[in-house]
């Protein structure tokens, strides 16, 4: 185990896989000279050269149809955006042709890329890149999704979408770069589909994903000094879900907060409300609530962003809405 | 034009031999004959959804894809049938495929719109106008990477070059040198919207703006665009780089099977004169009997020939199975692990309860 941080563990996961497969190369805006524009590749041009290590022009549409295009002809791409906000440029490339490729060929033209980078809100960025994209990417069948929180779970994650052999966004987060954590050496690789309990508790479920995780278990540790025990559980992969894991903190604690960064409608928390309702209706004890973002667009005056952001007060109360208290 | 000289058996036309002539006829004859029997299919229903004609357009088809490589790539748009075909697609397998049928191309999940077979290089068949050009900068920056010598044909329609996606991938075909063939099939309308209405400068002039050098070749003379493409293709594989060709060509059809002929976007007249002088099957036709190297018994046997392969599609598609309903799921993933769960529309058994 070294501690490192979250950037250095998104670093160490692409040099793994760089290391094992020439077919792997890494493209976005600032990846190589510049050393990513949060310095997630830092070294890598150096490591590995131009031929691998690729600066695109700000052509989001087009350099992710092009690395499409060359994971249909059998390369691994890593296609960074320099924020998820942007690739909403590039979405057709991403849900008209890396999405539904496989199907429309009849198994005949897999797309095994990776997508990556920061979703979400950072700090006063305002309203076009502060906005958590997770909705997009998984609404497509044929894409998956997995969302890490701490560097561990960087590593093993972005190791695992760089194997695997279909479309996987990573969504990574600006404020998690510098969080610091213990990160298994050699090897790591964490299966898509498997989600992490980071807090057991049995009063009441908090799920959650990404950065989020941080919120919750803020929030568990106020509701643990009036003795209320929260489980937290990270799904990490939104599509594949775990189902299983949901289900049983469900049955456990009867009582479950959905938090989720983004907007509620059509949100992430709107799906597992719908699952938990279809699956597991006679373990609840209250109705599942959801702590989302404001259903507004990001403000920028700092007082405006912190009240639509979801909070660790609003995790409270939400928590304790559901434990009618 | 060179005329031929000395016996039939050697008599050339601009370089080619008799043999390679009435191949190239049998080709749009046999392109032709295919669309009108899509096109009937159509009207009894054996064929659904969008379907664009290439009539008019098949000394492209020939043209273009005849002098490729086996293993060099093409990916194009959505009036593709006739390039399927050209570039080894049986026409069964295509008849079929556009028959929704589970010998089709694509198994019945693509359609008329999304015909794939990349064991004969050829990478589909998009719907999005414009979607596939960065695609196939994708697939040229494949070959690069692996260091092959293969080279990559994007077919575009003219409406395609004012996406955005067509500038970028130009961009970046030209900043890193990629060994690909941008061919804008221009037949002059977007749907019903002339080209001359949404664009303020001549197609040739749409790659210089990235250093691209733009070529024209006229797409209804298939000798012409035959030898056009069998230099260029050379070029780009012993490392020119990318080229932009503006191929200038008719569409006798409507933009699809819900749009007339002609109307409101084109004159009657226009389109008859255009069928009249400027049909590729005629053009190349005329020429040869001209210089004696095609009888009128000749053309009848290749069109027999065509009509007997066209009406063999159409029986391999009519005998075809229907995808098994068991199959609904397969292949929207590559990957399913033990863990978690990939379909969430609570079906269970058909592909939600996996994990």
């Amino acid at each position: 185990m070294a501690e490192l941080t979250y950037r250095e563990a998104l670093n160490a996961a692409m040099c793994q896989e760089m290391d094992r497969d020439d077919s792997v190369f890494l493209m976005g805006e600032e990846v190589a000279e510049y050393d990513g524009a949060y310095k997630v590749s830092r070294g890598m041009l150096e490591r590995y050269g131009d031929r691998r290590v690729v600066d695109s022009p700000i052509s989001e549409l087009g350099f992710t149809g092009l690395c499409v295009g060359a994971a249909m002809a059998g390369l691994r791409p890593i296609c960074e955006f320099m924020t998820f906000n942007f690739s909403i440029l590039a979405l057709d490339q991403v849900i008209n042709s890396a999405a539904k490729m496989l199907y429309m060929t009849n198994g005949q033209v897999p797309v095994p890329i990776v997508f990556r980078g920061p979703t979400g809100a950072a700090l006063q960025l305002s309203a076009q890149h502060s906005q958590a994209c997770e909705t997009y990417y998984v609404h497509s069948p044929g894409v998956k999704l997995v969302t890490p929180a701490t560097p561990a779970d960087a590593k093993g994650l972005l190791a695992a979408a760089i194997r695997d052999d279909d479309p996987v966004a990573v969504m990574e987060g600006e404020l998690l770069y510098n969080v610091r954590g213990e990160v298994p050496d050699g090897e790591h690789v964490i299966p898509l589909g498997v989600a992490d309990r980071k807090r057991a508790g049995n009063d009441v479920s908090i799920v959650t994903h990404g950065k989020m995780v941080h919120v919750a278990l803020q929030a568990a540790a106020t509701l643990a000094r009036e003795e209320i025990e929260a489980d937290v559980l990270d799904l990490r992969s939104i599509r594949p879900l775990d189902v299983d894991a949901i289900l049983e903190s469900v049955a456990r604690t009867n009582r479950v907060v959905y938090l989720e960064e983004g907007w509620p409608f059509a949100g992430v928390g709107a799906q597992i409300v719908a699952l938990i309702q279809d699956e597991a209706f006679d373990e609840l004890d209250a109705p599942v609530v959801r702590v989302t973002q404001a259903d507004v667009p990001m403000p920028y005056a700092k007082n405006l962003e912190q009240l639509a952001k979801p909070s660790v007060k609003a995790v409270v109360d939400a928590c304790k809405r559901v434990l009618y208290l | 034009m060179a005329q031929g000289t000395g016996t039939a058996t050697t008599r050339m036309v601009d370089g080619f031999t008799r043999d390679e002539l009435h191949a190239l006829l049998f080709d749009m004859i046999l392109y032709r004959r295919f669309e009108e029997k899509a096109e009937e299919a159509y009207a009894i229903g054996k064929i659904g959804g969008f379907c664009h004609l290439h009539i008019g357009q098949e000394a492209l088809a020939a043209g273009s894809i005849k002098p490729l490589r086996e293993d060099d790539l093409v990916i194009t748009a959505y009036r593709e049938h006739t390039q399927a075909i050209a570039k080894g697609i049986s026409p069964g397998a295509v008849m079929a495929e556009l028959y929704g049928r589970a010998d089709g191309c694509s198994g019945g999940r693509g359609g008329s719109m999304h015909l794939f077979d990349t064991t004969v290089g050829f990478w589909g068949g998009h719907g999005i106008v414009g979607g596939q050009i960065p695609l196939g900068a994708g697939l040229a920056w494949a070959i690069k990477y692996r260091g092959g010598d293969q080279i990559c044909v994007c077919f575009m329609g003219d409406a395609a070059v004012n996406q955005g996606a067509f500038l970028e991938a130009l961009n970046m075909s030209a900043i890193w040198h990629l060994p690909v063939i941008y061919v804008v099939e221009n037949n002059g309308y977007g749907m019903g919207t002339a080209f001359s209405r949404v664009s303020a400068t001549e197609m040739e002039a749409r790659s210089g703006a990235c250093g691209i050098p733009a070529h024209t070749v006229n797409g209804q003379d298939v000798v012409a665009t035959h030898r056009f493409f069998a230099e260029l293709a050379e070029r780009v594989r012993a490392g020119a780089g990318p080229q932009f060709v503006n191929a200038v060509t008719y569409r006798f059809r409507g933009h699809s099977m819900s749009d007339p002929v002609s109307g409101t976007y084109r004159s009657k007249e226009e389109v008859d004169s255009a069928v009249e002088a400027q049909d590729p099957i005629k053009i190349l036709r005329d020429r040869l009997m001209d210089t004696g190297l095609l009888t009128q018994e000749e053309l009848e046997t290749l069109d027999a020939e065509a009509r007997a392969a066209i009406e063999g599609a159409a029986e391999f598609a009519d005998a075809s199975p229907l995808p098994d309903p068991s199959t609904l799921y397969d292949h929207v993933y590559a990957e399913i692990n033990e863990h978690g769960r990939l379909f969430l529309d609570g079906r269970g058994s058909q592909g939600g309860s996996h994990g």
